[in-house]
């Protein structure tokens, strides 16, 4: 805390806190008015005279029902799930060995190998969808939930490893030794001492991969056509704007209902998630 | 049974000679401890035992047979690590239960084998708790609970007490101690400690720099050290060093230097008589200094000048200033002495070492 005179928290601490959470929140709380906002008042130029951009007197759940009935919203909502979760797990698995091999086996170009999965993660997706279109199409995975299952881990892979490497670094080594010595190989050492260990660290590479495919947009967008396959971010730009109108009334509700699941799954693993950030394991 | 026996052992990391020409055989029940400075390839003989590190070259035997290439699941030995390495997800009961299930080892038998290893260290109350709700004389308690159970054939200890306080130190040190007594397996323990070397060791092994520098039993290393590094390494404080000459005046064999004048006794003068003419190294341990009485023959007194006053209770530890050099005197309690007075100190003459002055070997 600030210690001295009140003025100093207020002009150190209070208000600058205040002004930052301002910043970061209003943007929900605009989805949030918007989404029960009537059209009426949606479209109303600025200087009409009961102009009111933050507050509505007439809350309205039509754009949700707008959303749900004249949309595949629910589907886009299911298919990004099952894409996410799919990709993660496939994700974690890869990230948790590579990572796990990396940071513990000594192997000849373990450096190089290490360095160049790296790499593959600086390629910018709005490069590397031109050539994956390529190979979607020849595959013949164009417009399944596969051809996002599949191309997903291409970032995902190198961030789960680069996260796991770090965190079984920090992970001391005598804990291994001491499982080995007591009867352990290397394959019951890992599955009974250092999974359950780094349980923290998988959690927070697994919601991340989680969000980074949740919000994906790019390759979405390039390999789903049909709207039953899109995922919520594609499905609600292509389907919301039509043209050059936007239905900011179900847009605004299609972005609110699709980072919920995200926030849950934030909410419910903050704790484990800080954790295996600062990599504190001890004893 | 737990004989060990350590065959011309060599480790290299790339270039660097970490292990030298080892030789040891340990017998069964012999409590063996590797003692020596940080970097002296003591831990890395240890990890070569327990198949930790690879051998660069020579054989590792326990009980006769060569284990080189044995994992270390299979040479029957259990280690306890320096920071106690306890599984931080499971309890203590799990921890201690862990190596016995990897085994395969019936659940009663898992029970009775634990609750035998809880008593015998006082742990039993702690079973079901977590590492982390544990002090840290109570993990090590349970990381050496983790070892016993394991019936093994030879204990390794890596520094062991180094992460307790040093009251802790002193109190689990007698504990370890009567462990040994009671379990009577070989243990092959590694510290930086030499107070630990001495009163827990059968045997001691003092390395640096990767060499052995000398085996023997506690008192061995204390009386009768092989070079300079171990009269300086054992014992605390710390052997007094001073370089002297050696001359021959009316057939007293003396060493001398800025400082002092010593009288070689008889039998020792006869040793050293070859060495007329030449530096050596003169030893004498701060024990072995005493206030100079006027019994004391004046050959085996100097003149020096108090620098600072250690009061310890049992004893005072003076740093004077002898000549060019500094030395401690460990002296009676009694002894009324203050910073910057003169005072004379005599030698205990049975406890004189002289050491080459270039090869630092005794003489």
């Amino acid at each position: 805390m600030i210690e001295g005179a009140k003025w100093r928290r207020w002009v150190y601490f209070y208000i600058p806190m205040v002004l930052f959470l301002l910043v970061l929140l209003f943007p929900f709380y605009w989805m949030v008015i918007t989404t029960v906002r009537p059209d009426g008042e949606l479209y109303r130029p600025w200087n009409a005279p009961n102009y009111a951009p933050f507050w509505t007197w007439n809350p309205t759940f039509d754009h949700i029902r707008l959303l749900f009935e004249e949309t595949l919203f629910a589907t886009w909502l299911l298919n990004t799930m099952l894409i996410a979760l799919a990709s993660t797990l496939i994700s974690l698995v890869c990230g948790v060995f590579a990572g796990y091999a990396l940071a513990r086996l000594k192997f000849p170009y373990a450096g190089s190998l290490g360095t160049g999965i790296f790499i593959t993660y600086l390629v910018p997706q709005t490069l590397l969808f031109i050539p994956l279109a390529d190979i979607i199409r020849n595959f013949r995975l164009g417009d399944t939930p596969w051809a996002l299952i599949l191309t997903y881990p291409t970032f995902l892979i190198p961030f789960c490893t680069w996260l796991m490497m770090g965190y079984f670094k920090a992970i001391p080594k005598e804990l291994e030794e001491c499982a080995r010595i007591d009867g352990a190989s290397r394959w019951k050492a890992m599955i009974y001492i250092i999974l359950p260990v780094a349980v923290p660290g998988i959690l927070s590479a697994g919601i991340f991969a989680f969000t980074l495919s949740w919000n994906e947009f790019i390759y979405a967008l390039v390999f789903m056509s049909s709207s039953e396959e899109k995922t919520v971010p594609v499905g609600v730009v292509s389907e919301l704007v039509r043209g050059d109108v936007f239905y900011w009334g179900p847009l605004m509700a299609g972005a609110l209902l699709g980072s919920i699941p995200v926030a849950i799954a934030y909410a419910f693993f903050v704790e484990h998630y800080v954790s295996g950030l600062t990599g504190s394991v001890k004893g | 049974m737990g004989q060990v026996v350590l065959k011309d052992i060599n480790k290299f990391y790339d270039s660097v000679h970490a292990v030298k020409d080892f030789n040891l055989q340990i017998r069964d029940k012999e409590f063996v401890v590797f003692v020596g400075p940080s970097g002296c390839g003591k831990t890395t003989t240890l990890r070569m035992i327990a198949g930790l590190e690879a051998i660069s070259s020579g054989d590792i035997s326990i009980d006769g047979q060569v284990v080189n290439e044995l994992a270390p699941m299979d040479r029957d030995i259990a280690m306890v690590f320096q920071n106690y390495a306890l599984y931080p997800h499971m309890s203590v009961y799990d921890n201690m239960a862990f190596g016995l299930k990897m085994r395969k080892f019936a659940r009663p038998e898992i029970a009775k084998r634990v609750k035998e290893a809880a008593d015998i260290l006082g742990i039993g109350e702690l079973l079901k708790r977590k590492p982390r709700q544990l002090s840290g004389g109570q993990r090590q308690r349970v990381a050496l609970g983790r070892a016993i159970v394991r019936h093994p054939r030879v204990f390794l200890f890596d520094e062991p007490l180094s992460n307790l306080d040093a009251k802790l130190r002193v109190q689990m040190r007698v504990e370890l101690k009567k462990l040994h007594l009671r379990l009577g397996t070989t243990a092959v323990y590694v510290t930086h400690d030499q107070v630990e070397a001495m009163t827990l060791g059968d045997r001691v092994v003092v390395m640096k720099d990767g060499l052995v520098q000398q085996v023997g039993e506690p008192l061995e290393l204390y009386n009768q050290p092989a070079n300079k590094f171990v009269a300086g390494f054992i014992g605390s404080p710390a052997m007094n060093f001073a370089a002297v000459t050696m001359t021959d005046g009316n057939g007293r064999l003396t060493a001398k230097n800025s400082g002092l004048e010593i009288e070689v006794p008889g039998g020792l003068a006869d040793r050293l008589r070859g060495h007329v003419g030449r530096q050596l190294t003169l030893g004498i341990r701060p024990e072995d200094l005493h206030v100079a009485r006027d019994a004391d023959p004046a050959g085996l007194t100097f003149p020096s000048k108090i620098e600072v006053v250690e009061q310890l209770g049992s004893e005072i530890l003076l740093d004077v200033r002898v000549g060019d050099d500094t030395m401690v005197a460990a002296v009676d309690p009694t002894v009324r002495a203050k910073v910057a007075e003169t005072l004379r100190l005599a030698i205990n003459p049975e406890r004189l070492h002289f050491f080459d002055a270039k090869t630092e070997a005794a003489i």
